[in-house]
């Protein structure tokens, strides 16, 4: 016969105002198997602990069951306080009679809330006299970290998980790493170069030796689970030879041939061999395959003729590289929403119309004009610029609904960068609201208006077209009531942040969540913000929504101090809630397989003496399960079961109520 | 090849020329424009206040009849067409008002009829290309603003005719038909609608700035869809002469006038007469118009 407790808690009045918990208590002493109960104010409190543990030795109990608040909350609690009394901690039940009884019953009779709690108790006494004690899971853990994305998310992560003696796997798709951060000219709120911050990071991390960079590579296979990924690495041909490449320059300065340079956002062109930027990391060129005479047509051959090391591969080959990991910080950005789909605002037919990202460039002193705010379509000087905010974001119809967040103060920082530029030039800015929550950040927007004059409208603009040389905007100004034109001389369009368009291949390659933009979804929005369902995978940066570069570095470390703490221990350790086949019963139907979210379930095939398999069944990854119990329910000969949820628990706790 | 067909009113009246026309240019390219046997008024842009089921009954019974001859039917007004092909829209995603209508009626709604413009059938079915082989009178040189309005791309998602914020199906046809297309900034604004009853200096001006955007753009001639921004237009520019001296006036066309006066119709079905400034003066100024074969 089993020998079980049951705690009642008052909870202060939280429980006690709705439930009769002495009731409760007294009612469940005869039922067979419970040896003592009792009814305490706090039970969750140090004295409510101490009295749980004593009562277990007093009464030699191999049961516990708390019916208190929800086992989110205190679950772990009085698991611990069992443990400390020599039970094992999954012997300890939680039955939820605050959320969902005592909060959702105001019954001051007090007799809904009390039959309801005595019935759940009731549930929780049958289905823990079946439950079995579990052992947690120890899994060894390979300590090196994968992060995908060189961005400054990417970067910080990196850095500080290297820091913390962790050998890392930096992977970034682009010849160089420093992301868009790298095109931005100054930051706000402080004004300060975007390059000056950034480039000592990237710098280091080059150097650092605990980093091994893959840049113009990309993911292309992850196996495995928390503590034991196996990824393969494409990396893409550069056709040059890295280890004799002393990036001298001699071949892009040489090579006939020239191309839209991706990195200046098709404001200026570069050579077809070419580094995006001068301080890449690394100070490698790649060869663009498609624009090169050489590798299409056989002819040219220059930067292999003036390469001094001989570094030049016209016949070079994509490589793959297996990897062994044991955690992944995502950290893969974001790009602009592509505003052709903007018709009304002439982007893509009007030269003088571009992007936030375009204007950062022309401001940027490295930038295509060396930093002169100029027309793309004449080079002169523009008199008055017009800045349209929400272009594509918070526009359910015709782009995405949320907001990105940046906008408004990056446009600030614009109208403030241009007036500095050109002194007499005048910045309007049509927006819907201002949102500028942050440090610093209310007082650096009216910093550009009460200073730096810009003219803030508030307002959409309905269309914009070119008239003689100059592109005319018209939009509404709501707060007088009036429609306005403006004559500009360009146009600056905050165009929306969206995932980048590989995001979600990744994702499902990954078997993490995405929402319906392609942004990925973290474990719990407020309090397990860079972890995702995945364990063992993290996420950093603008690849979880619109976020600026404090709120990316802070993300890039949160992820870097997870990783390290989940090597800090020996063995990885983890609850014992995961499903189990019974093997024998198994008919390989698969169901299971499709069915489960995480890819936990794998084919095992038996064999004979000869080594040939015979049968095959299911079994499951106890490294990845994550104990959701959609298997048990596809499975159709039950012979899956879900390790302190089995079958017979959850019907003998149907059947008692 | 016939294609049920639906005129609406203003084709019926004052638009005769819009509708003569489009019926003689259909025959040209070797199909019929078969016009319902009976018809109603489509309601107008009334019957899509979103709480209105009445309203609806109007144009459903217009699609029913139209389905019995073949699940599509075509229309040439912008707002007819706005109105048949959002109540079909309407009619097949809803089912419970879709059942109301029904019963209201006594008749059983086909939801796959797909409502056409004119101008689609053009371009989907027949071709540009096969427009300009038919050809006879070309109107080269003729710079022509195409006026698209609201009513007949808007709801964008809808309407689906052409890419929301830059059509050029207009322009693709006048250009088949060896005009000049012009572009500008105005073509897709709203003429000011239905506040010609009641606002008429809005729509003076809304009409006049559209006017004056396709004019200043180069244009000689303004081409429209829609009945009530052509009459919008040509009240706009009656007004703009008696204030303004520098005004200059353009003529207001429907496409099928062109379409059907390009390839090459005697001068009557078109009814250039019928328009407050006669598009055959342009043509005789331009020299050009004169059938060739």
């Amino acid at each position: 016969m089993p020998r079980i407790g049951v705690f009642v808690c008052q909870c202060g009045n939280n429980i006690e105002s709705t439930v009769d918990t002495r009731k409760v208590a007294e009612e469940m002493k005869d039922l067979p198997g419970v040896v003592f109960t009792c009814s305490y104010k706090f039970m969750c409190s140090s004295p409510g602990q101490e009295m749980l543990k004593e009562m277990i030795k007093k009464h030699d109990l191999d049961g516990v069951v708390v019916s208190a608040c929800s086992p989110h909350m205190h679950e772990a609690t009085f698991r611990k306080a069992c443990e400390k009394a020599g039970l094992n901690p999954y012997r300890c039940e939680i039955t939820n009679i605050r959320e969902q009884c005592s909060w959702v019953h105001p019954d001051k009779t007090k007799k809904t809330g009390t039959l309801k709690s005595m019935d759940l108790t009731r549930m929780t006494i049958e289905r823990l006299k079946r439950n079995r004690p579990l052992k947690t899971i120890s899994m060894s853990v390979t300590r090196r970290a994968l992060v995908i994305g060189g961005g400054i998310a990417g970067i910080q992560a990196a850095l500080d998980m290297a820091e913390g003696g962790i050998e890392v796997i930096l992977v970034e798709k682009e010849p160089s790493i420093g992301g868009n951060m790298a095109r931005l000219s100054e930051t706000f709120p402080t004004m300060d170069c975007s390059q000056c911050i950034l480039t000592p990071k990237m710098v280091e991390a080059e150097l650092n030796e605990n980093i091994k960079l893959y840049t113009y590579s990309e993911v292309e296979k992850v196996d495995g689970y928390i503590g034991n990924f196996t990824v393969t690495i494409r990396k893409k041909a550069r056709y040059v030879k890295e280890e004799l490449c002393t990036g001298c320059g001699e071949c892009w300065e040489k090579c006939p041939y020239k191309a839209e340079s991706e990195f200046e956002m098709e404001l200026k062109e570069r050579k077809v061999i070419y580094t995006p930027f001068p301080q890449s990391v690394p100070n490698i060129p790649v060869i663009d395959a498609p624009d090169c005479v050489m590798i299409q047509k056989g002819k040219c051959g220059v930067c292999a003729k003036v390469c001094g090391p001989k570094a030049i591969d016209f016949e070079q080959k994509d490589e793959f590289i297996e990897e062994k990991i044991g955690a992944i910080v995502v950290a893969t950005g974001y790009e602009l929403m592509p505003n052709e789909r903007f018709g009304e605002y002439g982007y893509g037919k009007i030269k003088d119309v571009i992007s936030g990202l375009q204007f950062e460039r022309l401001a940027s002193s490295s930038g295509p004009t060396g930093g002169r705010i100029v027309r793309p379509s004449d080079g002169k000087e523009p008199e008055t610029v017009v800045f349209i905010q929400c272009v594509g974001s918070r526009d359910e119809k015709k782009g995405v609904a949320y907001c990105s967040k940046v906008c408004c103060m990056y446009t600030a920082k614009h109208t403030m960068l241009y007036k500095h530029k050109v002194h007499h030039g005048q910045a309007y800015v049509f927006y819907m609201d201002i949102r500028s929550g942050g440090k610093r950040y209310e007082e650096f927007v009216r910093r550009a208006i009460e200073h730096d004059g810009a003219m803030y409208l508030r307002g959409r603009v309905s269309r914009v077209y070119e008239k003689d040389g100059k592109v005319i905007v018209q939009g509404a100004d709501t707060l007088s009531g009036t429609q306005v034109e403006i004559e500009a001389d360009m146009v600056v369009l905050a165009t929306a942040m969206v995932p980048r368009g590989s995001a979600v291949e990744l994702a499902q390659r990954l078997g993490i969540g995405y929402d319906k933009y392609g942004f990925y979804n973290e474990y719990h929005p407020k309090l397990r913000p860079v972890e995702t369902v995945n364990a063992g995978i993290y996420l950093a940066g603008t690849c979880i929504g619109p976020m600026d570069i404090p709120d990316s570095v802070s993300m890039g470390s949160a992820a870097a101090s997870k990783v390290l703490s989940l090597f800090a221990k020996e063995k990885l350790a983890r609850e014992p809630i995961v499903a189990h086949v019974d093997t024998p019963v198994c008919n390989a139907c698969w169901d299971c397989l499709t069915a489960c979210p995480y890819k936990a379930i794998e084919k095992e095939g038996i064999r004979d003496r000869e080594g040939n398999i015979v049968r095959w069944h299911a079994k499951v990854n106890e490294g990845v399960c994550q104990g959701c119990g959609v298997c048990v329910a596809a499975c159709r000969s039950k012979c899956i079961d879900l390790a302190g949820y089995r079958d017979e628990e959850v019907f003998a706790a149907i059947n008692a109520f | 090849m016939k294609i049920p067909y639906y005129p609406g009113c203003t084709l019926n009246t004052v638009a005769k020329g819009f509708d003569l026309s489009a019926r003689e240019s259909a025959r040209t390219l070797g199909f019929e424009l078969a016009e319902l046997e009976q018809w109603s008024c489509c309601g107008a842009s009334f019957p899509l206040t979103p709480d209105n089921i009445i309203g609806l009954t109007s144009p459903a019974k217009v699609l029913i009849d139209a389905a019995k001859m073949d699940p599509v039917v075509t229309t040439l007004c912008s707002v007819c067409y706005n109105v048949l092909k959002r109540t079909a829209e309407t009619l097949a995603e809803d089912t419970e008002r879709q059942k109301v209508v029904e019963d209201f009626i006594e008749e059983r709604y086909n939801p796959s009829i797909e409502v056409l413009h004119f101008v689609e059938i053009l371009r989907d079915r027949i071709g540009f290309e096969k427009v300009k082989e038919k050809v006879k009178r070309p109107l080269g040189g003729i710079k022509a603003a195409s006026y698209y309005g609201c009513m007949l791309l808007r709801p964008f998602k809808t309407m689906g005719i052409d890419r929301a914020e830059a059509p050029t199906v207009m322009e693709e046809l006048l250009e088949a038909l060896g005009l000049e297309p012009v572009e500008f900034p105005k073509k897709i604004e709203c003429c000011g609608a239905h506040l010609a009853m009641t606002r008429e200096d809005v729509v003076a001006k809304l009409s006049g700035d559209v006017i004056e955007s396709a004019t200043g753009c180069g244009a000689e001639l303004v081409v429209t869809s829609c009945p009530l921004c052509q009459y919008n237009l040509e009240e706009a520019q009656s007004r703009a002469i008696e204030e303004r001296r520098d005004w200059k006036t353009v003529p207001i066309v429907y496409f099928t006038q062109l379409l059907g006066y390009a390839m090459g119709q005697t001068e009557g079905v078109a009814c250039f007469d019928k328009n407050r400034w006669d598009a055959r003066e342009l043509f005789k100024e331009k020299g050009v118009g004169s059938c060739q074969g």
